[in-house]
């Protein structure tokens, strides 16, 4: 079985592993590293509950080998509140109520922060097409929407 | 899921990438963007010994225009393509289709170059590439060219041989008085289409069809181009008449199965219906009255 030594920087800590190869970006976070706010929804590339950046770029970590981040950047939803603050998004969601039963949470922050970290005034469509690749069965979208446009507020 | 075990390589050259599929044959598979190749090694339905990423193969990711064509890197992401001005100003049909492909953070990662080559007719650029003329260059071996129209064999068979790499995708730059559209149905974002018509289309002075197009997505088991109705258009002004009956002639050359997206009747009604209206599209961008 082939085993691959791999460097990654998870959350501006560099970290080390000895993975197989077919080894899941998601299940070293969770299982390799014992990170578990990034969730495993539907396994199959749909929903986005397991959304992290890789190197910025938001992506599913059900859906990249972890060998695949060797060398990278990896931002889990640990990683975005700092120094004891959270990150707008995560503001946002617990004031205008983005969440309800919380299992598609983290991936939803990791889209939306990228989203803003690219488009500082994002309009209601916008915010909608960037989160179309995470699914949320309670919340109908609405305070999702409300919860982002929040946080774009904050950040200007 | 967890897929089957294999052996993960990361060639830093086309060169290496190229010796590991020699070396190992039926056994290797190229991995781009992983998009769908992932999904299927996880669900069982492909299993490989060896993968060969080339993801960090450098020189394959870039969307250039040079002496009337457009090359783009088979490593180009759809999110790159999605973004390129070029694109949104000169290529309407590929425009049109990028933000259907999957979801945005699938866009992240898929390629171009995987969407082409992977030879699944829900794929949506098969039908576009087509429809635009492109050509594919094979590396492996000696660096040969296959036009769109001659790549799809059948279901996930292509003209690339195991040995070989796509690398680049040529497109013929449109000449003035060109348009092209894509129009795409889906049930809901992510899924594969019910049904797509790919379209591309140049005027005359007069104002006819000089040339044109048409391929649809998800209608058989390649890409399929309705070639009898694109002929039909030549010569004959785009009005509803005329767009109605090469969407008509369209719609018999596809042969779509039936599945949980619908019937085969239904499929087939739609191939008429989303043709009519991307050579309305098309001929409007062209510039037709």
């Amino acid at each position: 079985m082939a085993m691959h030594k791999i460097k990654v920087t998870v959350n501006g800590a560099a970290r080390e592993a000895e993975v197989e190869s077919r080894l899941l970006l998601v299940h070293l976070l969770r299982e390799t590293f014992g990170m578990t706010g990034t969730h495993v929804g539907c396994d199959t590339s749909h929903c986005g509950a397991c959304t992290v950046h890789l190197d910025g770029n938001p992506v599913k970590s059900c859906t990249v080998l972890a060998v695949q981040a060797d060398g990278a950047q990896v931002t889990t939803v640990e990683g975005l509140e700092q120094g004891g603050k959270l990150h707008p998004v995560q503001e946002g969601f617990t004031e205008k109520h983005g969440l309800q039963c919380g299992f598609c949470t983290p991936g939803m922050l990791m889209t939306t922060s990228a989203l803003l970290a690219r488009n500082k005034n994002p309009s209601e469509q916008e915010i909608r097409e960037a989160i179309a690749g995470n699914l949320c069965r309670c919340t109908g979208y609405v305070n999702i929407v409300k919860a982002v446009q929040y946080a774009a507020e904050k950040m200007r | 899921m967890i897929p089957a075990a294999f052996d993960y390589h990361r060639p830093a050259t086309l060169d290496e990438a190229l010796k590991l599929l020699k070396k190992h044959g039926d056994e290797a598979k190229v991995l781009s963007g992983g998009m769908s190749l992932l999904p299927m090694l996880k669900l069982r339905l492909a299993s490989f010994g060896h993968l060969v990423d080339i993801n960090r193969v450098p020189g394959l990711d870039y969307i250039k225009e040079e002496k009337g064509t457009l090359k783009i890197g088979a490593m180009t992401r759809q999110a790159a393509l999605e973004r390129s001005e070029v694109i949104k100003s000169k290529y309407p049909i590929l425009a049109d289709a990028t933000p259907l492909i999957a979801d945005p953070l699938v866009r992240n990662r898929g390629t171009v170059g995987g969407n082409v080559a992977n030879g699944d007719p829900g794929n949506d650029q098969p039908a576009i590439m087509i429809a635009l003329g492109a050509t594919y260059v094979l590396q492996g071996g000696k660096e040969r060219t296959v036009a769109a129209d001659q790549f799809y064999k059948g279901l996930y068979d292509t003209a690339l041989a195991r040995s070989e790499i796509l690398t680049e995708i040529r497109i013929p730059a449109p000449p003035p008085k060109s348009g092209g559209a894509y129009v795409k149905l889906k049930r809901k974002t992510g899924d594969f289409a019910v049904a797509a018509a790919a379209v591309q289309l140049t005027l005359g002075k007069n104002g006819a069809v000089e040339s044109c197009r048409i391929a649809l997505t998800n209608a058989g088991l390649t890409p399929v181009e309705a070639a009898d109705a694109a002929k039909y258009l030549v010569g004959k002004t785009p009005d509803d008449k005329t767009i109605a009956e090469a969407a008509r002639m369209a719609a018999v050359k596809s042969q779509p199965s039936a599945d949980r997206r619908g019937s085969v009747e239904y499929k087939k009604e739609m191939a008429r219906v989303l043709t009519a209206r991307a050579l309305k599209k098309a001929a409007q961008r062209a510039g037709a009255n």
